[in-house]
Protein backbone atom coordinates (compact mmCIF):
# COMPACT_ATOMS: atom_id res chain seq x y z
CA UNK A 1 0.00 0.00 0.00
CA UNK A 2 1.56 3.32 -1.11
CA UNK A 3 0.22 5.15 1.91
CA UNK A 4 1.82 2.73 4.33
CA UNK A 5 5.16 2.83 2.55
CA UNK A 6 5.25 6.60 2.67
CA UNK A 7 4.49 6.57 6.38
CA UNK A 8 7.25 3.99 6.89
CA UNK A 9 9.75 6.21 5.07
CA UNK A 10 8.88 9.18 7.24
CA UNK A 11 9.26 7.05 10.34
CA UNK A 12 12.82 6.18 9.32
CA UNK A 13 13.60 9.78 8.38
CA UNK A 14 13.17 11.46 11.74
CA UNK A 15 12.60 9.47 14.92
CA UNK A 16 11.13 11.67 17.66
CA UNK A 17 13.21 12.40 20.77
CA UNK A 18 12.39 10.76 24.10
CA UNK A 19 10.94 14.05 25.33
CA UNK A 20 8.73 14.43 22.26
CA UNK A 21 7.50 10.89 22.88
CA UNK A 22 6.65 11.75 26.48
CA UNK A 23 4.75 14.88 25.44
CA UNK A 24 2.84 13.15 22.65
CA UNK A 25 1.71 10.29 24.89
CA UNK A 26 0.80 12.72 27.69
CA UNK A 27 -1.30 14.64 25.21
CA UNK A 28 -3.24 11.52 24.30
CA UNK A 29 -3.48 10.43 27.95
CA UNK A 30 -4.80 13.80 29.09
CA UNK A 31 -7.25 14.44 26.27
CA UNK A 32 -8.83 11.02 25.75
CA UNK A 33 -12.19 11.83 27.31
CA UNK A 34 -14.94 9.28 26.96
CA UNK A 35 -12.73 6.20 26.58
CA UNK A 36 -11.63 4.63 23.31
CA UNK A 37 -8.00 5.33 24.15
CA UNK A 38 -6.48 3.13 21.46
CA UNK A 39 -8.59 4.96 18.87
CA UNK A 40 -7.11 8.23 20.09
CA UNK A 41 -3.63 6.69 19.88
CA UNK A 42 -4.18 5.51 16.32
CA UNK A 43 -5.41 8.93 15.29
CA UNK A 44 -2.44 10.68 16.88
CA UNK A 45 0.43 8.33 15.99
CA UNK A 46 -0.66 6.86 12.66
CA UNK A 47 -2.87 9.45 11.01
CA UNK A 48 -1.61 12.74 12.43
CA UNK A 49 2.07 12.30 13.28
CA UNK A 50 2.81 9.28 11.05
CA UNK A 51 5.26 7.86 13.59
CA UNK A 52 4.20 4.28 12.87
CA UNK A 53 2.26 2.84 9.98
CA UNK A 54 -1.20 1.36 10.29
CA UNK A 55 -0.10 -2.29 9.98
CA UNK A 56 2.50 -1.94 12.69
CA UNK A 57 0.05 -0.17 14.96
CA UNK A 58 -2.65 -2.81 14.57
CA UNK A 59 -0.37 -5.80 15.12
CA UNK A 60 1.03 -3.99 18.17
CA UNK A 61 -2.52 -3.47 19.42
CA UNK A 62 -3.39 -7.16 19.00
CA UNK A 63 -0.30 -8.16 20.97
CA UNK A 64 -0.95 -5.50 23.60
CA UNK A 65 -4.47 -6.87 24.11
CA UNK A 66 -3.37 -10.48 24.34
CA UNK A 67 -0.56 -9.89 26.85
CA UNK A 68 -1.22 -9.32 30.55
CA UNK A 69 -1.35 -5.68 31.59
CA UNK A 70 -3.49 -2.70 30.70
CA UNK A 71 -3.66 -2.73 26.91
CA UNK A 72 -3.06 0.97 26.27
CA UNK A 73 0.00 0.94 28.53
CA UNK A 74 1.31 -2.14 26.73
CA UNK A 75 0.70 -0.41 23.42
CA UNK A 76 2.52 2.72 24.62
CA UNK A 77 5.54 0.60 25.51
CA UNK A 78 5.37 -1.16 22.16
CA UNK A 79 5.19 2.05 20.11
CA UNK A 80 7.69 3.90 22.32
CA UNK A 81 10.19 1.06 21.93
CA UNK A 82 9.68 0.99 18.19
CA UNK A 83 10.39 4.74 18.03
CA UNK A 84 13.39 5.04 20.34
CA UNK A 85 14.26 1.78 22.09
CA UNK A 86 14.20 1.44 25.89
CA UNK A 87 14.04 5.19 26.56
CA UNK A 88 11.16 5.53 24.13
CA UNK A 89 9.28 2.69 25.81
CA UNK A 90 9.77 4.23 29.26
CA UNK A 91 8.76 7.72 28.12
CA UNK A 92 5.72 6.39 26.26
CA UNK A 93 4.45 4.50 29.31
CA UNK A 94 5.20 7.35 31.74
CA UNK A 95 3.49 9.87 29.47
CA UNK A 96 0.41 7.68 29.26
CA UNK A 97 0.24 7.04 33.04
CA UNK A 98 1.70 9.89 35.10
CA UNK A 99 -0.04 13.06 33.87
CA UNK A 100 -3.51 11.44 33.76
CA UNK A 101 -2.82 9.96 37.22
CA UNK A 102 -2.05 13.40 38.65
CA UNK A 103 -5.22 14.73 37.10
CA UNK A 104 -7.33 11.80 38.34
CA UNK A 105 -6.12 12.09 41.92
CA UNK A 106 -6.49 15.87 41.87
CA UNK A 107 -10.10 15.41 40.76
CA UNK A 108 -10.81 12.95 43.56
CA UNK A 109 -9.24 15.32 46.05
CA UNK A 110 -11.01 18.46 44.89
CA UNK A 111 -14.37 17.83 43.39
CA UNK A 112 -15.60 14.28 43.58
CA UNK A 113 -19.23 15.11 44.45
CA UNK A 114 -19.45 17.97 41.92
CA UNK A 115 -19.00 15.57 39.03
CA UNK A 116 -21.85 13.31 40.08
CA UNK A 117 -24.86 15.53 39.25
CA UNK A 118 -27.43 14.75 36.51
CA UNK A 119 -26.05 17.47 34.23
CA UNK A 120 -22.55 16.00 34.38
CA UNK A 121 -24.06 12.57 33.73
CA UNK A 122 -25.73 13.73 30.50
CA UNK A 123 -22.67 15.57 29.24
CA UNK A 124 -20.43 12.60 29.90
CA UNK A 125 -22.81 10.14 28.27
CA UNK A 126 -22.77 12.36 25.17
CA UNK A 127 -18.99 12.55 25.17
CA UNK A 128 -18.76 8.77 25.58
CA UNK A 129 -21.16 8.19 22.66
CA UNK A 130 -19.13 10.44 20.37
CA UNK A 131 -15.90 8.78 21.56
CA UNK A 132 -17.26 5.40 20.45
CA UNK A 133 -16.83 6.73 16.94
CA UNK A 134 -13.08 6.58 17.52
CA UNK A 135 -13.20 2.87 18.33
CA UNK A 136 -15.55 2.10 15.47
CA UNK A 137 -13.61 3.99 12.81
CA UNK A 138 -10.45 2.22 13.96
CA UNK A 139 -12.23 -1.13 13.68
CA UNK A 140 -13.53 -0.31 10.20
CA UNK A 141 -10.10 0.78 9.00
CA UNK A 142 -8.56 -2.37 10.44
CA UNK A 143 -11.24 -4.51 8.77
CA UNK A 144 -10.75 -2.86 5.40
CA UNK A 145 -7.03 -3.48 5.66
CA UNK A 146 -7.31 -7.09 6.83
CA UNK A 147 -9.99 -8.19 4.35
CA UNK A 148 -7.63 -9.28 1.59
CA UNK A 149 -8.75 -12.85 1.12
CA UNK A 150 -11.32 -15.45 2.03
CA UNK A 151 -9.51 -16.86 5.06
CA UNK A 152 -8.73 -13.51 6.74
CA UNK A 153 -12.37 -12.47 6.35
CA UNK A 154 -13.58 -15.72 7.94
CA UNK A 155 -11.13 -15.29 10.81
CA UNK A 156 -12.19 -11.69 11.31
CA UNK A 157 -15.87 -12.54 11.39
CA UNK A 158 -15.30 -15.52 13.69
CA UNK A 159 -13.27 -13.38 16.11
CA UNK A 160 -15.98 -10.72 16.15
CA UNK A 161 -18.77 -13.25 16.67
CA UNK A 162 -16.92 -15.15 19.39
CA UNK A 163 -16.36 -11.99 21.44
CA UNK A 164 -19.46 -9.92 20.73
CA UNK A 165 -22.17 -12.50 20.11
CA UNK A 166 -20.96 -15.48 22.13
CA UNK A 167 -19.40 -13.38 24.88
CA UNK A 168 -16.30 -15.57 25.15
CA UNK A 169 -13.32 -14.18 27.09
CA UNK A 170 -11.00 -12.18 24.85
CA UNK A 171 -7.88 -14.08 25.85
CA UNK A 172 -9.30 -17.45 24.85
CA UNK A 173 -10.45 -16.10 21.52
CA UNK A 174 -7.04 -14.64 20.76
CA UNK A 175 -5.27 -17.83 21.86
CA UNK A 176 -7.48 -19.84 19.52
CA UNK A 177 -7.63 -17.54 16.50
CA UNK A 178 -4.15 -15.98 16.42
CA UNK A 179 -2.15 -19.19 15.81
CA UNK A 180 -4.57 -20.24 13.04
CA UNK A 181 -4.35 -16.90 11.35
CA UNK A 182 -0.56 -16.65 11.73
CA UNK A 183 -0.09 -20.15 10.31
CA UNK A 184 -2.20 -19.21 7.32
CA UNK A 185 -0.24 -15.97 6.84
CA UNK A 186 3.07 -17.88 7.01
CA UNK A 187 1.84 -20.35 4.42
CA UNK A 188 0.70 -17.56 2.14
CA UNK A 189 3.93 -15.55 2.52
CA UNK A 190 6.00 -18.62 1.70
CA UNK A 191 4.00 -19.14 -1.47
CA UNK A 192 4.77 -15.60 -2.53
CA UNK A 193 8.55 -15.77 -1.94
CA UNK B 1 -0.80 -7.85 61.54
CA UNK B 2 0.44 -4.29 61.64
CA UNK B 3 1.73 -3.78 58.14
CA UNK B 4 1.97 -0.28 56.77
CA UNK B 5 -0.80 0.64 54.32
CA UNK B 6 1.77 1.22 51.59
CA UNK B 7 3.04 -2.33 51.90
CA UNK B 8 -0.56 -3.56 51.81
CA UNK B 9 -1.22 -1.61 48.62
CA UNK B 10 1.92 -3.04 47.06
CA UNK B 11 1.02 -6.61 47.96
CA UNK B 12 -2.55 -6.27 46.71
CA UNK B 13 -1.82 -4.60 43.38
CA UNK B 14 1.34 -6.49 42.36
CA UNK B 15 -0.39 -9.79 41.51
CA UNK B 16 -3.26 -7.93 39.83
CA UNK B 17 -0.75 -6.61 37.30
CA UNK B 18 -0.57 -10.01 35.64
CA UNK B 19 -4.30 -10.61 35.90
CA UNK B 20 -5.19 -7.45 34.02
CA UNK B 21 -6.26 -8.11 30.48
CA UNK B 22 -7.75 -5.59 28.09
CA UNK B 23 -8.70 -2.23 29.49
CA UNK B 24 -8.49 -3.21 33.14
CA UNK B 25 -12.16 -4.10 33.66
CA UNK B 26 -11.14 -7.65 34.51
CA UNK B 27 -9.67 -6.66 37.88
CA UNK B 28 -12.24 -4.14 39.07
CA UNK B 29 -14.25 -6.68 41.03
CA UNK B 30 -11.07 -7.80 42.75
CA UNK B 31 -10.06 -4.25 43.67
CA UNK B 32 -13.58 -3.73 44.99
CA UNK B 33 -13.46 -6.87 47.13
CA UNK B 34 -10.09 -5.95 48.63
CA UNK B 35 -10.83 -2.27 49.22
CA UNK B 36 -14.30 -2.71 50.71
CA UNK B 37 -14.65 -6.18 52.26
CA UNK B 38 -11.14 -7.42 53.00
CA UNK B 39 -9.23 -4.28 53.99
CA UNK B 40 -12.17 -2.06 54.92
CA UNK B 41 -10.52 0.98 53.37
CA UNK B 42 -13.80 2.50 52.20
CA UNK B 43 -17.55 1.94 51.98
CA UNK B 44 -19.33 0.51 48.96
CA UNK B 45 -20.64 3.96 48.02
CA UNK B 46 -17.19 5.50 48.25
CA UNK B 47 -15.82 2.83 45.95
CA UNK B 48 -18.58 3.37 43.41
CA UNK B 49 -17.83 7.08 43.50
CA UNK B 50 -14.20 6.42 42.68
CA UNK B 51 -15.20 4.00 39.95
CA UNK B 52 -17.52 6.55 38.33
CA UNK B 53 -14.78 9.16 38.51
CA UNK B 54 -12.27 6.81 36.91
CA UNK B 55 -14.64 6.42 33.98
CA UNK B 56 -14.93 10.16 33.51
CA UNK B 57 -11.32 11.21 33.70
CA UNK B 58 -9.11 10.84 30.63
CA UNK B 59 -6.35 8.26 30.54
CA UNK B 60 -6.40 4.52 31.28
CA UNK B 61 -9.41 3.35 33.31
CA UNK B 62 -6.98 1.37 35.46
CA UNK B 63 -6.06 4.67 37.12
CA UNK B 64 -8.79 3.60 39.52
CA UNK B 65 -5.85 1.97 41.32
CA UNK B 66 -4.22 5.39 41.82
CA UNK B 67 -7.48 6.77 43.20
CA UNK B 68 -7.84 3.90 45.66
CA UNK B 69 -4.18 4.32 46.65
CA UNK B 70 -4.70 8.02 47.24
CA UNK B 71 -7.75 7.36 49.39
CA UNK B 72 -5.75 4.91 51.51
CA UNK B 73 -2.41 6.68 51.92
CA UNK B 74 -2.32 10.01 50.08
CA UNK B 75 0.05 10.74 47.23
CA UNK B 76 2.48 7.99 48.16
CA UNK B 77 -0.41 5.57 48.19
CA UNK B 78 -1.34 6.64 44.67
CA UNK B 79 2.23 6.22 43.47
CA UNK B 80 2.71 2.81 45.10
CA UNK B 81 -0.61 1.41 43.86
CA UNK B 82 -0.01 2.61 40.29
CA UNK B 83 3.55 1.35 40.25
CA UNK B 84 2.50 -2.07 41.54
CA UNK B 85 -0.26 -2.38 38.96
CA UNK B 86 1.63 -1.12 35.90
CA UNK B 87 5.28 -2.09 36.38
CA UNK B 88 5.34 -5.93 36.35
CA UNK B 89 3.29 -6.40 33.17
CA UNK B 90 5.20 -3.53 31.54
CA UNK B 91 8.52 -5.31 32.07
CA UNK B 92 7.10 -8.36 30.32
CA UNK B 93 5.92 -6.36 27.30
CA UNK B 94 9.25 -4.54 27.19
CA UNK B 95 11.10 -7.86 27.03
CA UNK B 96 8.92 -9.01 24.17
CA UNK B 97 9.46 -5.74 22.28
CA UNK B 98 13.22 -6.36 22.60
CA UNK B 99 12.93 -9.87 21.25
CA UNK B 100 10.80 -8.56 18.41
CA UNK B 101 13.37 -5.89 17.46
CA UNK B 102 16.18 -8.47 17.35
CA UNK B 103 14.33 -10.67 14.88
CA UNK B 104 12.96 -7.82 12.80
CA UNK B 105 12.37 -8.75 9.16
CA UNK B 106 12.49 -12.47 9.96
CA UNK B 107 9.85 -14.54 8.21
CA UNK B 108 8.04 -15.36 11.46
CA UNK B 109 7.60 -11.75 12.58
CA UNK B 110 6.11 -10.91 9.17
CA UNK B 111 3.74 -13.85 9.44
CA UNK B 112 2.73 -12.73 12.94
CA UNK B 113 2.06 -9.17 11.77
CA UNK B 114 0.02 -10.23 8.77
CA UNK B 115 -1.75 -12.98 10.70
CA UNK B 116 -2.73 -10.76 13.62
CA UNK B 117 -4.41 -8.17 11.38
CA UNK B 118 -7.78 -9.92 10.94
CA UNK B 119 -7.82 -11.01 14.60
CA UNK B 120 -7.15 -7.41 15.68
CA UNK B 121 -9.88 -6.11 13.37
CA UNK B 122 -12.44 -8.56 14.78
CA UNK B 123 -11.42 -7.69 18.33
CA UNK B 124 -11.62 -3.93 17.82
CA UNK B 125 -15.04 -4.13 16.17
CA UNK B 126 -16.34 -6.40 18.91
CA UNK B 127 -15.11 -3.95 21.56
CA UNK B 128 -16.80 -1.06 19.75
CA UNK B 129 -20.12 -2.89 19.47
CA UNK B 130 -19.95 -4.02 23.10
CA UNK B 131 -19.63 -0.37 24.12
CA UNK B 132 -22.57 0.53 21.86
CA UNK B 133 -24.73 -2.16 23.41
CA UNK B 134 -24.01 -0.86 26.91
CA UNK B 135 -24.20 2.84 26.05
CA UNK B 136 -26.27 5.22 28.16
CA UNK B 137 -28.95 6.86 26.04
CA UNK B 138 -29.92 4.01 23.67
CA UNK B 139 -30.85 5.16 20.18
CA UNK B 140 -29.49 8.65 20.75
CA UNK B 141 -26.10 7.19 21.69
CA UNK B 142 -26.11 4.97 18.61
CA UNK B 143 -26.96 7.89 16.35
CA UNK B 144 -24.22 10.07 17.84
CA UNK B 145 -21.72 7.22 17.57
CA UNK B 146 -22.66 6.53 13.93
CA UNK B 147 -22.33 10.18 12.89
CA UNK B 148 -19.05 10.50 14.75
CA UNK B 149 -17.70 7.32 13.09
CA UNK B 150 -18.56 8.58 9.60
CA UNK B 151 -17.09 12.03 10.21
CA UNK B 152 -13.89 10.53 11.60
CA UNK B 153 -13.55 8.21 8.63
CA UNK B 154 -14.23 10.69 5.86
CA UNK B 155 -13.16 14.08 7.20
CA UNK B 156 -10.18 15.43 9.14
CA UNK B 157 -12.43 17.00 11.75
CA UNK B 158 -10.93 17.19 15.24
CA UNK B 159 -12.34 14.56 17.63
CA UNK B 160 -12.72 17.27 20.27
CA UNK B 161 -15.30 18.99 18.15
CA UNK B 162 -17.22 15.72 17.94
CA UNK B 163 -17.03 15.12 21.69
CA UNK B 164 -18.40 18.60 22.30
CA UNK B 165 -21.17 18.06 19.77
CA UNK B 166 -22.02 14.71 21.39
CA UNK B 167 -22.29 16.35 24.81
CA UNK B 168 -24.49 19.10 23.38
CA UNK B 169 -26.76 16.60 21.61
CA UNK B 170 -27.29 14.68 24.85
CA UNK B 171 -27.90 17.87 26.80
CA UNK B 172 -30.64 18.95 24.38
CA UNK B 173 -32.20 15.62 23.46
CA UNK B 174 -31.80 13.22 26.37
CA UNK B 175 -34.99 12.90 28.36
Amino acid sequence: MADGQMAALEVEARPPTAWEIFLAFSRVGLTSFGGGLSGWMMREFVQRRRWVDEGEFLSGLALAQALPGVNVVNLSIWIGFRLRGGRGALMGALGMIVPPMLLAVALVALSGPLLQGPLAFKLLAGVAAAAMGLSLQMGLRAARRAANGMVPVVIMVATFAAIFLAGLPLVWVVVAMAPLSIAHAAWRLRGRA
Amino acid sequence: MNESPLLRLLLIFLPLSFLTVGGGQSIISDIHRQAVSVQGWMSDAEFLNLFALSRMTPGPGALLSSMVGWQVAGWWGAVVASFALFAPSSVLVYGLAHLWRRSRGAAWTQAVEVGLAPVAAGMILAAGFTLLRAAEGGVLAWAVAAVSTLLLMFTRLSPFLLLGAGALAFLLLMG
